[in-house]
């Protein structure tokens, strides 16, 4: 095993270049866990612990640009205003000492299904900044995802940063677990609502082989709150269309059963949650 | 096999260097703070990040030494259980009964002195919420958070 | 520091700075580490086994299988029935073959990846019911029953007007110390061993290693090493053995740690069951039978099954007075991982199931569910299904009573324990964010359980205790050496009281267990506090006996003296001499074995004996917050009543209270070992979920001390009963907050859900 720690990103970018195999590490919470736990041994490590911007954050033509190793904790203390759907999923995000850890970037790298941060990111159509040493792209969040712990990136490239714009209206995030702290999602709901462009937002998490949006589910509800002229005045939204919402959104989840819950009550919550998220967001829109 | 005769780490525990030659890349901070440095203060419960038993202060931050890898932590500073200007919170561990078998404590004294430093006189749900990380197998947590209030009173 | 105080514990200083030394925390010069191949078949013939690729790895010192094992192959603690090293068959998934021993760990992993194992894999017994078939594979040349015990008590005909059946299934829990499996051998280079271990009984591990070893017992010495928590799952041999083994090969310091992962193949778990009970009652609700049967799942190899399923068996009615009872207890062998101690020890399981019978009992006769446990609720004097009548307080109905009266929880449901509605903390779900009150509903739930102190069925419980009284600089001071293991539970500090307590004396050090003393017997079945406690007095007493008389025959005769405050006091309490002058440079020691009453074997025909010590009980009330749409739980609140007979060390009786019902939480909302065909699908802390301190709420709790005339300062034992009854008093609240019958635990979510 190589240890690497390079002390610039463009040094980082020819590492990962020359050493395509190379695993990037940066908070730990995922790469240490395998290592610790004897679940494989990578031929080499990249450690961008190093890399000053990575964990910074700004504004980019209207969006903010948030380094891929901003941890949780400085999310949900710098960006929770502004990202508040990201950050009630970063505040499930394991324990004080995971968050203060643990990057948006490292769970955008790893993929799994279950990712907290997947969801509010999916409902916000954030964008991956992806990087190699021959360029820049962004992927849509929406597109980046491509099976259980797989993505779109190259094998030269690293994750750079995540793109995504302040929360144009209410938003909110819901993730259910066996336990009340320090818990994976046996699934996972976010939802975003943008009242100025009329659109829906929404994001599964832990109930399909990727992250996954429920496009019908957003659709129909945009359907819904246009038709009543909802968006504008406000209107409350009959139990029925909220119920169907709920609905689409379970059938837009293709969960399986396995050591954290069955697929039949993921479906099951799923659409208990979406009912539960937009009730709420829309009592604060 | 090439087990660890390439890195090595230098870093500042508890206010003084300490260096390790020869450690195998793989190597968590847990493992070459136990096992390199002799401080097993921290410990090896779950060794991954589940159980806060190995909780430390890495620049500042509260963090499980296990999900740092020991490259990591070079030219870091450490405060590790045995380094913490802990006195007031371990004191009230042991007054409060809140130390039966005692292999989570030193996490759990470690993350409560990381909570009353930003929030000194926490309720009942904020420990809960800042100590969500620390497993007690032991005790059923009533006198941990009886003895991070009776620190917070003597702080 | 004397019996009744609540006294700090004498480790917590070091303990709370790190500098408390763990069995995983130990170094030698020269050290290596080992690693186990384990198997990755639950079941599987050996067909071969080749470490030659692994020997010529880089930094490996040995590597080691059956063929090395130089003395008995085979151990166990009733039935010698498990292999050191597996041999001709592995029975489960991560059962040892082989251990390295290596400069690194990464090197003896590395190493044990290497060793290859041929095997022919076997179709696995993965269901109790499967191994009583007849055609099913016999696992053990004595088949695949373990033990089957039957107590037929009373009139096996007899009827009742009202009848309720139930059938219960029991989840597969981890006692999941903190502390890994690990410890220290170190060999003394003639061809000894010193083995620095967490145990929970060092004697029985001295016994079985120097069987293994092939030593005699002076050439195996065992210290104990700080535990990171025990609760049964330090009663069999771990690692103990292979350290032992790759030392006295190496001629060096081995250590071994197990990972997470590999602690949960490493010790045995609370046996998983199944239990099909029907009662009986007359219609003002008394008990007329109660039929069950009872089936635990064993796994591969026996353990303590034995003593577990005749616990099972005999507390299986619950605390009440029963005329008539056929019950049906059995125990098997599977390919499933082996199951043996832990806290409770079979009381655990039967709870949920007798319990859940007298609230369907209750509804069935519609009557108020506390009411009927109090109506049954044996006393003194009253009779067990085993014949065995109870003495001593009895105090089944008033601990009912008394969870009964406890003030209901602050705050309205859905606000736990009055945090307010914003707090999420307080919400089922917590901070997860999935109801802000929508779908809460509250319910309130009641159980009562007991249990034996101390070992059963004429095997001898006793402890030995070594006292010392000497002067030091000047003063007195008292030095208690037993093999007691502290696994936390504050056995060290309660010698210390006793010590000091008889002996009048302020300074008293309690010595490390280790072999170098008589057996304390174990740290288990919630006894360490009566039997070493009784040694320790008996001792101590002892001691103070030849310190006055050595004041009477030297300066006082015939007075009535006694020992206060380090110094010899006359009857009209004068002072006489100081303890220092009086013994100069004479010590004084005593060791004493103390024996409680004698228990008897239960009769294989009709399970009526004597069988069983002394008997503690413990009484919860839960208040829980169901989301009844998704599933979600909110424990608000625990309230338990339990007689401890006295209080040695209260504020640690406190803390056994708090946390054995934390552990009881866990089985009931969330913790399992999830097997499937024999492979454990969750062995790590994110998957085999423990109580955080979000899930366990506050335990209110009233403690009695209504004094056993038969036991030391008249205690009883203290661990075990919180464990019993906290999970069914929760299960009971889910049942009431939700309507559902639950018949399944840990409650998962989607038992609660459409």
């Amino acid at each position: 095993m190589e240890f690497m720690q390079p002390a610039t990103w463009s040094e980082a970018l020819a590492m990962k270049a020359a050493h395509p195999e190379a695993t990037p590490i940066a908070g730990g919470t995922d790469v240490m866990v395998g290592l610790n736990l004897d679940h494989g041994r990578p031929e080499s490590i990249i450690d961008l612990t190093r890399i000053r911007e990575l964990g910074e954050w700004g504004s980019d033509d209207g969006w903010l640009r948030i380094g891929a190793g901003v941890t949780y904790t400085k999310l949900i203390d710098e960006l929770g205003d502004r990202l508040p759907g990201l950050a009630m999923a970063s505040r499930t995000v394991g324990s004080p000492q995971i968050r203060n850890r643990g990057t948006v970037g490292g769970n955008l790298g790893t993929a799994s299904p279950a990712g907290d941060a997947h969801p509010p990111l999916l409902a916000a159509d954030a964008q991956v900044e992806l990087a190699s040493a021959t360029g820049t792209r962004r992927v849509p969040v929406r597109e980046f995802f491509t099976g259980p712990k797989q993505t779109t990136m190259r094998k030269d490239e690293l994750i750079a940063a995540f793109l995504v714009e302040p929360a144009a209206g209410p938003q909110q995030f819901s993730k259910v677990g066996t336990r009340n702290a320090m818990v994976i999602a046996v699934c996972s709901f976010a939802l975003a609502l943008d009242p100025a462009r009329r659109r829906v937002g929404t994001g599964i998490g832990s109930a399909g082989p990727t992250p996954l949006r429920a496009t019908e589910a957003e659709r129909f509800l945009e359907g819904v709150l246009d038709e009543q002229g909802s968006w504008d005045r406000r209107t409350r939204v009959s139990e029925a269309a909220v119920t169907r919402f709920g609905e689409l959104v379970a059938s837009a989840a293709r969960p399986i059963d396995d050591v954290r819950g069955t697929a039949a009550y993921r479906r099951h919550a799923l659409s208990v949650l979406a009912r539960r998220c937009f009730t709420w967001a829309w009592a604060a829109a | 096999m090439g087990v660890g005769r390439r890195l090595k780490v230098d870093c500042t525990v508890n206010g003084s260097r300490h260096v390790a030659d020869g450690v195998w890349e793989g190597e968590s901070l847990l493992y070459v703070l136990r096992e390199r440095f002799g401080l097993y203060g921290s410990k090896n419960a779950c060794e991954q990040g589940e159980c806060g038993s190995c909780s430390v202060y890495l620049d500042g931050t509260l963090v499980c030494a296990c999900l740092v890898l020991g490259g990591q932590a070079n030219g870091r500073s450490l405060v590790t259980i045995e380094g913490l200007d802990g006195e007031k919170v371990e004191q009230a561990f042991v007054e409060a009964g809140a130390v039966q078998c005692g292999f989570c404590t030193p996490g759990l004294v470690v993350a409560a002195h990381d909570l009353l430093q930003r929030v000194p006189r926490p309720t009942d749900a904020q420990i809960r919420e800042a100590l969500a990380g620390n497993i007690c197998r032991c005790t059923g947590y009533a006198k941990i958070i009886a003895a991070v209030h009776m620190a917070a009173g003597s702080a | 520091m004397r019996v009744g105080e609540s006294v700090q514990r004498s480790d917590g200083p070091a303990k709370v700075r790190g500098d408390f030394a763990y069995s995983s925390d130990l170094h030698a010069e020269g050290m290596l580490w080992g690693a186990t191949v384990r198997s990755p078949h639950p079941y599987a013939r050996i067909l071969s086994i080749d470490a030659s690729g692994a020997r010529t790895m880089p930094g490996v010192r040995a590597v080691l299988t059956h063929e090395d094992v130089p003395g008995q192959k085979l151990y166990g603690l009733e039935i010698q029935d498990q292999p050191v090293l597996a041999f001709d068959f592995v029975r489960y998934w991560g059962e040892a073959i082989a251990v390295v021993a290596a400069d690194h760990p990464e090197q003896a992993r590395r190493a044990a990846e290497k060793v290859r194992v041929e095997y022919q894999v076997l179709s696995p017994v993965t269901e109790p019911e499967q191994a009583l078939s007849a055609n099913a594979p016999q696992l053990h040349p004595g088949g695949n029953v373990t033990r089957e015990v039957k107590i037929r008590h009373g009139d096996q005909s007899a009827r009742a007007d009202v009848v309720v059946r139930g059938e219960y299934e029991i989840g597969m829990q981890d006692q999941a110390p903190l502390g890994p499996e690990s410890g220290l051998a170190i060999p003394d280079g003639e061809g000894g061993v010193d083995l620095s271990i967490a145990t929970q009984w060092l004697h029985v591990d001295q016994e079985q290693l120097a069987g293994i070893l092939g030593l005699p017992k002076e050439m195996v010495r065992l210290t104990l090493a700080g535990i990171g928590g025990a609760f049964g799952a330090r009663e069999d041999l771990s690692m103990q053995a292979h350290a032992c083994l790759l030392a006295l090969k190496t001629g060096r310091p081995v250590k071994i740690s197990y990972s997470r992962t590999e602690s949960f193949v490493g010790h045995v778990h609370r046996h998983p069951g199944r239990l099909a009970y029907e009662h009986g009652a007359n219609r003002d609700g008394r008990l007329v039978y109660v039929r069950a049967r009872i089936i635990l799942d064993g796994g591969a190899y026996a353990s303590s099954s034995t003593a577990v399923i005749a616990n099972a068996t005999c507390f299986s009615v619950g605390p009440y007075v029963c005329p008539n009872a056929t019950i049906d207890g059995i125990v098997v062998y599977t390919n499933n991982p082996p199951c043996g101690a832990m806290r409770g020890f079979g009381s655990v399981q039967n709870c949920y199931a007798h319990e859940a019978q007298m609230d369907r009992l209750a509804a069935a006769l519609d009557m108020d569910p506390v009411e009927l446990r109090i109506r049954n609720a044996m006393e003194t004097g009253s009779e067990m299904i085993t014949g065995q009548v109870i003495d001593g307080p009895v105090p089944v109905a008033e601990l009912l009573r008394r969870v009964k009266a406890f003030p209901s929880p602050l705050g309205a449901e859905g606000q736990g324990d009055g945090g307010g509605m914003h707090d999420l903390t307080a919400m089922p779900g917590g901070v997860s964010n999935t109801t802000h009150g929508e779908g809460v509903k509250r319910g309130v739930g009641y159980a009562v359980g007991f249990k034996n102190i101390g070992y059963s069925e004429g095997f001898d419980d006793y402890s030995t205790a070594r006292v010392r009284l000497y002067v030091v600089d000047g003063r007195p001071r008292v030095e208690v050496h037993s093999a007691a293991a502290e696994v936390g539970q504050g056995i060290v500090t309660v010698q210390a009281q006793i010590a000091g307590t008889e002996l009048g004396v302020s300074d008293v050090v309690v010595l490390n267990a280790d072999t170098g003393v008589g057996s304390a017997g174990s740290s288990s079945a919630s006894r360490q506090t009566y039997i070493t406690g009784g040694a320790v007095k008996a001792a101590s007493e002892a001691v103070c006996k030849r310190a006055l008389e050595l004041a009477e025959s030297e300066l006082h005769p015939a007075s009535e003296l006694r020992i206060e405050n380090d110094t010899v006091v006359g009857a009209d309490g004068k002072q006489i001499v100081s303890l220092a002058t009086l013994l100069g440079d004479a010590v004084i020691e005593e060791t004493r074995e103390f024996r409680p009453r004698r228990t008897h074997r239960l009769n294989p025909e009709t399970g009526q004996s004597n069988a069983h010590m002394q008997f503690a009980f413990a009484a919860h009330r839960a208040v829980v917050d169901v989301d009844t749409e998704l599933g979600l739980l909110k424990v608000v609140e625990l309230a338990t009543a339990q007689d401890v007979g006295r209080a040695i060390n209260p504020i640690a009786v406190q803390g056994q209270l708090e946390g054995g019902a934390a552990q009881g939480l866990g089985l009931a909302v969330m913790e399992e070992i999830q097997v499937k065909d024999g492979v454990i699908r969750n062995p790590s802390f994110t998957d085999y979920l423990l109580p955080t301190i979000l899930d366990m709420p506050p335990v209110r709790m009233d403690i009695l001390e209504l004094g056993d005339p038969n036991s030391p300062y008249g205690l009883k034992g203290v661990g075990e009963p919180p464990t019993i009854s906290s999970g069914p008093a929760i299960v009971a609240a889910i049942r009431a907050a939700t309507g559902r019958e639950i018949t399944r635990v840990p409650v998962r979510p989607h038992d609660l859900t459409p």
